[in-house]
Formats: C-alpha cells, structure tokens, sequence
C-alpha cells in the first residue's frame, strides 16, 4: 500500500495532500474532541468548578466528596451488580441461542429476524415497554393475581432492593439478539472438520462446545465482552426511561449521576470527578484487552 | 432478495442451511425424522425464546388498541375487545409535554431534521476518511485512527461538557446543526472503521491500475471507490439511521425543549408527573417512536446484521 511513497522527497507536508485534507474531520475529532475533551475534563475534575469551569485546583477533594456520597455509592453497586448479571447472562443466553441456531434449523431468518429486532429500538423504547409490564397494577404481577394466585408479588421497578434487576430484564431483552448474532457468527467460523473430528472421537456434543469450539472462540467472546462492557458503563437512557433512577435513588447509575450534576445540580467539579472516574472504568476494561489485541499483533 | 446481495465484507458468512448439500453430494448423515426428541428440545427452545422477545411488541400493540376503561379491567395480554385508534391519532396530534400540546408529531419532525442531515454528513466524512486510511495512508493517519476508535470507547458523559462550550464558543449551542455536528463527530470512529475495512478488502490492482492511468486521490474515489462500494454505504446508512434516531442523551444534552428529538420528547410525555396516566396513549407514542428503526430493521434485514457484525467484529 505504501508504493508511492518513495523515499527521499523533499517536503514532507505537501505529500499526499490531497488524503491529508480529506482526514482533516477525523484528525480534529480525534484529537481535539476525544483526546483534548477527555483531558479538559480529567484536569478540571481536580478544580472546585461550580455552576462554570473554574481553574482553581483543590487536589483531589472532588473525589472525596464523590466517595463520600451516598447517592453515587449506590450508583456504583447499582453499576457493579447489573454489570456482573448483564454480562453472565448476555453471553449465556447469546451462546445458547447461537448453538441453537447452529443446529441446521429450518426458519432460521425468522427466529433471527425474532431475536435481533429489540436491538433496532432505543433504550428509550426498551425501557418504556418494560415499564409498562412490570407496572404492578396492570403488568405481570396483577395478570398472575388474576389467574388465582393472589399474593404474588413481582413488582421490580417499584421495590428498591430489586430494582436493578427490572433495569437488567429490559437490557438483556434489548441487547441478546447482538450477542446471539456475534456468536453464531463465530460458531459459523468454526471449521467443519473440528465437528467431524469429534463426533468420529465419539465426543459428546455438550462436550465438544464446552471444551473444543468454545476455547476456539476465544476472540469473539473477548471482542463481545469488551462491547457489552463498555455498554455497561455507559447505560443511562434505560435507566431515565424505565425508572428515572428511582424509586429514590435505588436505581441510580453513574451516567445518570454525572449528567444530573453537570446540568441540574451546577456542580460541575462533581460531575466531571464522577465522569472520570467512569473512563478510569473503562480504561480498566478496555486497556488490557487493547494490548492484548494490538500490542500483540506487532510481536507476531 | 437477500441471497443476491453478496458483499464482500469479511467475516464468516451465515449461509443458508441446505445450500450445500446439494454441491457436495450425499453425504452425512440420514435425514431425521421431523420428531426426533432433539427437533423438540431444539425448537421448543427457540420457540419459548421467540416468544419472550415477542410479548414486549406484542403488548405495546395490543395496549395502544384499546380504550383506558378496558386497559383497566383487562390484563395486559389479552387482545383488545373493541378496537380502537383514537390514542394514536392522540398520541400524534395532542398528547402533552409540559405547555406544549401538539403530540409527537413535533417530535418526530425534529428527529427527521436531526437524522437526514447527520447521517449524510457523518457518512460523506466518514467514507472519504476510510477511503484515505486505506489507500493513502500517510505518516501519522494510523496514529490519529488508533485515537478515533479508541476514543469510540471513551463514555460521552466525559466529553459532553467540553462540547457543550466549544458549541456555545462557536454558536451552535442548543440548535440542530449542533446536534448533527456531534453526531457526526461520535458516529466517525465506527463508520469510519467500517469504511475503512471495505476499501482494505478491495483488491488493490484496481487502486494501482488507476494510480498508473494517472488518476488521483478525488478522481479514484469518484469514479472508482464509489461506485463500487455501494452496499458498504446502505450498511453504513441503515446503522447510522437507526443509531442517530434512538439518540437520547445528546438529544437532552443539545437542544432545546421545541427542537427535542423523538426519543426525548417522548420520554416527556409518558413519564410526565401530571394529569392521568394514559397508558394506550403512553404506548402508541413509544410505538411510534419504535417504528422508523424498526420498519428500516424489517425492511433491510440482513443488510443490517452485516453491519452490526462487520462494525462489531473485526478482520
């Protein structure tokens, strides 16, 4: 690809001009918004900035007060717990049905076509719909009610203590079909032969998944991983649909906790704390899979 | 329709289930009986899963059928005795949002103002950019795209504030061109990306050949690049639609209350604190909202799981 690039030229910049225009967009984005953005916010994370970004540094004091916030631990557990489930179960459920569909079935664009289409819709329609089932008047709870079983309970989104697990049944609702469609994908990676190899070896067929194609698909279980993941840190239109954080603050996340202290409560230093301590998240996720994957390729 | 649209994007294709059979020959082995009890574990399976995915929809239809008295005798489930279609002419024309009672419409207007314009720029900027990461690469570009795609990655929340004031510094702050600039900003790393790799998966002599006829970096991309990557543009346009139209938080974040998106407005009307909860209405709206991502979903099909595989797996 670098054939016209000969050695030796004199001016540098005015090589291949015409391409370097044209990534002018890219060029500031990256720079500018993502790497100048990112820093902006980290550095006056360390500022006392209320209702307008100021430059006086207070250490790190908004980081304290963070921690020291009820709201935002709750957030954090809140975070952590439906992280942990959404991640279990999206990749269990996207597996099983991947396998599923494996198995040479006939209407297979159907059953897909049936998986994927939440994935079409917003996490604002996604949370909206699961409002309304769960709704304990008229929803799930009351239908069971009404078939004879008069004390049962199923009331998610109004109970504090469950209510993330309202929010994980919504999400994984919405995002399974992706994790289905990226595994069947992988599973049709898969060679042939490894099939034919294990069934002549008389290897069961739970066996053959469990040990041969799923170490195989290591990469596309660790390049979902890292998209599910960094989903994960970044819900909130769930959340603002289905509960608005509430009942309380029961079913706050950190998104949400930013955006409300950036544009509601004018505490700036607070928001912009809490935002980096959700791409430290990230980067705690997304570095180690980077040097695995790139840092990697270079070597080999 | 979809077995003729063949792309060269990589990644295992998901072929039809007896396609092969009949190229390869007898072999295998001996067909099944239809009932065999792995049939039964298998679509029973799937069947129970088919219908979890289906009763959100389901429901959303049936309830913004009916009328409140029904909705509040009945349950959920059961289809609606007398059919109605007042709550989604209401839903449309009247239903409320703080002082403003004119429906979605308004809504659905701006979310047309918003998308039609993001997705062209986004995807004119993100094609040519691809276009010269893969042919013309120049010291450097792979260090600015190694930042781009990490960036991708980066939660808005962090980058919002800084934009927030570089589009006030610049004047955009709260109208629509601000809005379709930040879409276009944060839609570049995976359109970008995807354009990327289908210009790498060209086979390079035609690149060369042209190169040779004395073409150059517009001209290749016009007549050559162009024209060739046709699908790679509907792919890119259908995950561009859906994304931008299922916005929320930018749409919160950069407009102002008469130029909120769909989504925005509609989260308004159904968790508004005011007035009687009507849930039929509060469901024709959310299908409304629904129903451009999910008509562009039925109608592309499989043109859309490429896209989602091909910006999601890489190689």
């Amino acid at each position: 690809m670098a054939a016209h690039t000969q050695p030796g030229r004199p001016n540098q910049l005015f090589r291949n001009l015409n391409s370097k225009i044209a990534s002018i967009p890219m060029m500031l984005t990256a720079v500018v918004i993502f790497l100048g953005g990112t820093i902006w916010t980290v550095v006056y994370s360390f500022t006392n900035s209320k209702l307008l970004p100021r430059l006086s540094f207070v250490g790190l004091e908004q980081y304290e007060r963070l921690w020291d916030t009820p709201r935002w631990i709750v957030s954090i557990q809140n975070l952590a717990t439906y992280g942990c489930l959404s991640l279990i179960f999206s990749l269990t459920i996207g597996f099983l049905l991947a396998a599923l569909m494996d198995q040479k079935i006939r209407f297979e664009n159907t059953f897909r076509t049936i998986f994927l289409y939440p994935f079409a819709l917003s996490f604002i329609v996604t949370g909206l719909v699961w409002q309304w089932i769960l709704n304990p008047e008229f929803g799930v709870q009351s239908v069971v009610r009404s078939l004879g079983w008069t004390t049962f309970t199923f009331d998610p989104l109004y109970n504090s203590d469950i209510v993330i697990y309202g929010i994980l049944i919504a999400a994984l609702w919405q995002g399974t079909g992706l994790v289905m469609c990226l595994m069947l994908a992988g599973l049709r990676g898969i060679d042939e032969d490894i099939w034919k190899a294990a069934r002549v070896d008389g290897i069961p067929m739970w066996k053959t998944y469990l040990f041969i194609i799923i170490p195989m698909m290591r990469p596309v279980f660790v390049t979902t991983l890292v998209i599910i993941a960094s989903g994960i840190v970044r819900i909130y239109d769930l959340v603002v649909a289905q509960t608005s954080g509430g009942p309380g603050i029961a079913s706050d996340v950190p998104a949400k906790y930013v955006y409300d202290y950036m544009f509601f409560a004018q505490n700036l230093g607070q928001g912009f704390a809490a935002s980096t301590m959700m791409l430290l998240a990230v980067a705690i996720i997304i570095v180690p899979w980077a040097y695995l994957e790139f840092g990697g390729r270079k070597r080999g | 329709m979809d077995k003729s649209l063949t792309m060269p994007i990589s990644g295992p294709a998901i072929s039809g289930s007896n396609g092969s059979r009949l190229q390869a020959g007898p072999q295998g082995k001996r067909p099944r009986k239809v009932l065999s009890p792995r049939n039964i574990i298998v679509y029973g399976a799937l069947g129970l899963a088919a219908i979890y995915y289906l009763i959100p929809l389901y429901v959303m239809v049936v309830t913004s059928l009916k009328g409140m008295p029904e909705i509040r005798l009945g349950n959920i489930f059961s289809p609606p005795m007398e059919i109605t279609f007042e709550p989604w002419v209401k839903a449309w024309a009247q239903a409320c949002t703080g002082l403003n009672c004119d429906g979605l419409s308004r809504g659905f207007w701006n979310s047309v103002r918003i998308t039609v314009p993001s997705v062209i720029v986004s995807i004119a900027i993100a094609s040519v950019n691809g276009y010269a990461l893969a042919n013309w690469r120049f010291k450097g570009s792979e260090i600015f795209f190694t930042i781009l795609i990490v960036g991708a990655f980066i939660p808005y929340q962090v980058m919002i504030y800084p934009i927030v004031i570089v589009l006030r510094e610049m004047g955009l702050y709260g109208s629509l061109y601000g809005l379709i600039l930040v879409h276009s900003i944060f839609g570049m790393p995976i359109q970008t990306l995807l354009f990327r790799n289908y210009f790498v998966s060209l086979p390079e002599e035609l690149f060369k050949a042209a190169r040779i006829d004395g073409a150059g970096f517009w001209q290749i991309y016009f007549r050559i690049m162009l024209p060739m990557s046709l699908p790679i543009f509907v792919v890119s346009m259908i995950l561009q639609t859906t994304g931008i139209w299922n916005d929320f938080l930018f749409g919160v974040v950069f407009t102002r209350p008469d130029t909120y998106p769909m989504t925005v407005q509609l989260n308004n009307i159904v968790n508004s604190v005011q007035g009687v909860k009507e849930y039929n209405v509060n469901m024709a709206a959310t299908l409304l909202t629904g129903a451009v991502p999910l008509i562009v979903y039925f109608v592309s099909g499989r043109l859309f799981v490429r896209g989602i595989a091909a910006g999601a797996v890489k190689g």
